[in-house]
């Protein structure tokens, strides 16, 4: 065990040198960069959007009297609800045919309301109608009551803790974490798929193979990789905070998990380290037994799927803490980082913890052999040139060989 | 170097190793021992199971039949310290400078990269390459890569060294060097093994060869044993074509322009004299030459060897 750590450390310090002084590196670390910058761009732009145009107006079409009614009523709920609460209005004379309004152009209504406040008609497509009828409808009731409405104050109680608002919070922190590991683990992991190819392509993996075993080469890959990972998470996490900082004076508005911050982001650190190895290995295992990097390409697809799968199934099983599908989420190895973390937001318990990554590190170990048995079965070897079975074959043959 | 040679008399020892390919024999049932501080030469045609052999030696893949020992050690990876391996397929990582690419060899198999950066400097200076210490390899000439790649193969100092077709792809100048090379390994008491597919480099350089064809072993003995196996060849040289002396010549013996080659006769060259002499052939020149490795290698490995021989590069050839 001591050679294989030894060897993988030579082989991971090659690997991370060459990629940390390589110039696409800095291209590596920028790109997840510019999803962020045109995110925040599109953000601005829609907000703005939300603000202004995108907005539901409704044409008034009453009475000069019962008009002023309308908004009044308007302003007693925009002091509850806010100004982006309440339907905006946008008067017009009565007599106008509500359908002539809303085909003039430039006019940016998408309802007119007409007839009196008694009997009320509000006109506009089916969807929009639906979707604004009830506020109207209050609307016109608070003007019809006018100051007969009651205006009622209430007293506010604030408390420190609330069960009910907690679980719902650190749900949220669960989820949120739980889509951050898996952002992390899909767009990382991913790259090791490839890494065995170029050994492949430099020719330099016999060197390697004669000199260590093959164990020591995947784990000093996945090292090496996980190593460039933890580089680039630091880089875009300390950008996103900066950035942050610099355009909010506010604190991040995620609640504080179960086990606190200081442990919660050490198990994250753990979490993603533990479910990048474990694709990695996956992906290293099956990424060796591929000749081409259109291979590698043939089988990322059906891989990338079942990673989103297995991530769909993990983020069920957050608000099902205890029940079944959390459990065997927790316990399925590809599951398991993204079910424990989202248990770190909502549970303050950490045996489990301990357990779990003691289980997924024994599979990482499993895959790992079972990847290194796959290998020297079916890549190193020199034949008589004849015509050389698929990708799925060789593995196939190889797993009926292990079983036998 | 990790020790002057090795206590026991074979440094790599093989029984019954056979390797399959689904329905293919690879390697099919070889014995081989190669005695310690000697170099020794596994020769065959191209598809003849010479690289499986050694990288089943080498533990690189595993036989499904037999077992293997080297220096001792029958998991072969235990002793990757005191070996040094060259692949056919040669292969470093361009992006890395020369040296770099050396130390790291060395270090795979246990040198600190401190003494193998010190070390490949002596090498690479010590071979010419001063002036591409600092070079990435993918800056160097084919030459000189496999130059480098042959430095970190022996840069840790290793009791063994097993090159497959280290040879090929070289010119004839660089093909001098490698040959001058393992002499000096030799001398120090490393045990070379090598494989080729050309003859003349075994020729020169092994005490020891097994001929390998159809994935066994056809031969496995000294080079003069191999050469053995042939009787010597007579060529003569005549100014008549015919006559009674014709009758004193075996007759399956080759003739081109009154020059015949054939089998030196069980009787031996005096009676044949005399009847060339008595029946006035009217001899020009007449030799006995000992057959060379190649000629047995052929009679060795067979036809079918041959023919893969025959597409084999000129300039190998040449070598």
């Amino acid at each position: 065990m001591r050679e294989i750590l030894r060897a993988a450390f030579v082989i991971a310090r090659r690997d991370f040198t060459a990629i940390i002084f390589s110039k696409s590196f800095i291209l590596f670390l920028i790109g997840p960069l510019l999803p962020v910058v045109f995110g925040v761009v599109a953000g601005s732009l829609g907000d703005r959007m939300a603000n202004d145009s995108m907005r539901p107006v409704v044409g008034v079409a009453l009475s000069p009297g019962e008009g002023k009614a309308l908004a009044a009523a308007r302003e007693r709920l925009v002091q509850h609800k806010g100004e982006r609460g309440v339907t905006a209005l946008k008067s017009y004379a009565e007599a106008s045919n509500p359908q002539a309004l809303l085909a003039r152009k430039g006019q940016g209504i998408i309802a007119v309301l007409s007839g009196s406040l008694e009997r009320p008609v509000l006109t506009g497509k089916g969807g929009d109608v639906d979707q604004l009828e009830g506020d109207v409808s209050l609307l016109v009731s608070i003007a019809r009551a006018g100051t007969a409405l009651p205006d009622t104050q209430i007293r506010t109680q604030i408390v420190a803790e609330s069960s009910g608002s907690e679980q719902q919070s650190r749900l949220l922190t669960g989820r949120a974490a739980q889509v951050v590991l898996f952002m992390l683990t899909m767009l990382l992991a991913g790259m090791v798929l490839s890494n065995m190819v170029e050994e492949k392509t430099n020719k330099i993996i016999e060197v390697l193979a004669a000199a260590v075993p093959v164990d020591a080469i995947f784990l000093g890959k996945l090292m090496a990789m996980l190593a460039m990972s933890f580089v680039g998470i630091a880089v875009w996490s300390t950008t996103a905070l900066v950035g942050y900082q610099m355009l909010s004076d506010s604190p991040l508005p995620i609640p504080e998990p179960a086990v606190g911050w200081p442990l919660f982001v050490m198990l994250g650190v753990l979490y993603f380290a533990t479910a990048y190895t474990l694709l990695g290995s996956l992906f290293i295992g099956i990424g060796a037994q591929a000749s081409t990097v259109r291979e590698v390409q043939t089988i990322s697809m059906p891989i990338t799927m079942s990673q989103v799968m297995i991530f769909f199934f993990a983020s069920y099983s957050v608000d099902r803490m205890g029940q079944t599908p959390e459990l065997v989420a927790a316990a399925f190895p590809f599951s398991s980082p993204f079910a424990m973390i989202a248990r770190a937001a909502q549970s303050d318990a950490l045996m489990p913890h301990v357990m779990a990554v003691a289980w997924q590190l024994l599979w990482v170990a499993i895959i790992i052999r079972i990847g290194v048995r796959l290998f020297r079965r079916n890549v190193l070897k020199s034949g008589p040139g004849e015509k050389r079975p698929g990708l799925f074959s060789r593995a196939l043959v190889s797993l009926r060989q292990i079983r036998t | 170097m990790n020790g002057p040679s090795d206590p026991a008399p074979y440094a790599v020892e093989g029984h019954g190793l056979v390797k399959r390919f689904g329905d293919f024999r690879a390697v099919d049932g070889i014995d081989i021992a190669v005695p310690a501080g000697s170099i020794y030469g596994v020769l065959g045609p191209n598809g003849a199971g010479k690289t499986t052999l050694l990288r089943m030696l080498l533990g690189i893949i595993d036989p499904d039949e037999g077992h293997r020992s080297l220096l001792g050690a029958s998991e072969p990876l235990k002793q990757a310290r005191a070996i040094g391996y060259l692949p056919e397929e040669r292969g470093l990582y361009p992006a890395m400078k020369a040296l770099e690419a050396i130390a790291f060899m060395g270090a795979l198999r246990g040198l600190p990269l401190k003494e193998g950066r010190r070390r490949g400097r002596d090498l690479m200076e010590g071979h010419g390459l001063g002036d591409a210490i600092a070079k990435p390899v993918r800056a160097l000439s084919k030459g000189m890569a496999q130059t480098v790649q042959l430095l970190g193969t022996i840069v840790h100092g290793p009791r063994l060294i097993v090159l497959d077709e280290p040879f090929s792809g070289l010119d004839a100048i660089n093909q001098g060097k490698l040959e001058a090379l393992i002499r000096r390994q030799a001398a120090q008491g490393v045990t070379i093994l090598f494989s080729t597919h050309v003859i003349a480099h075994a020729e020169r350089l092994c005490e020891r060869i097994a001929i390998v064809a159809g994935g066994r072993i056809r031969f496995e003995g000294s080079v003069s044993a191999a050469r053995d196996r042939l009787r010597p060849q007579v060529r003569l040289e005549t100014r008549r074509s015919d006559g009674p002396w014709r009758a004193a010549l075996p007759s399956d013996a080759l003739v081109h322009d009154n020059i015949w080659t054939f089998p030196l006769p069980d009787s031996g060259v005096e009676p044949l004299l005399k009847a060339l002499v008595d029946g006035e052939a009217g001899i020009e020149s007449l030799s006995i030459e000992r057959p060379g490795l190649h000629d047995a290698f052929v009679v060795i490995a067979g036809p079918d060897a041959m023919r893969d021989m025959g597409a084999l590069e000129p300039a190998e050839e040449a070598a």
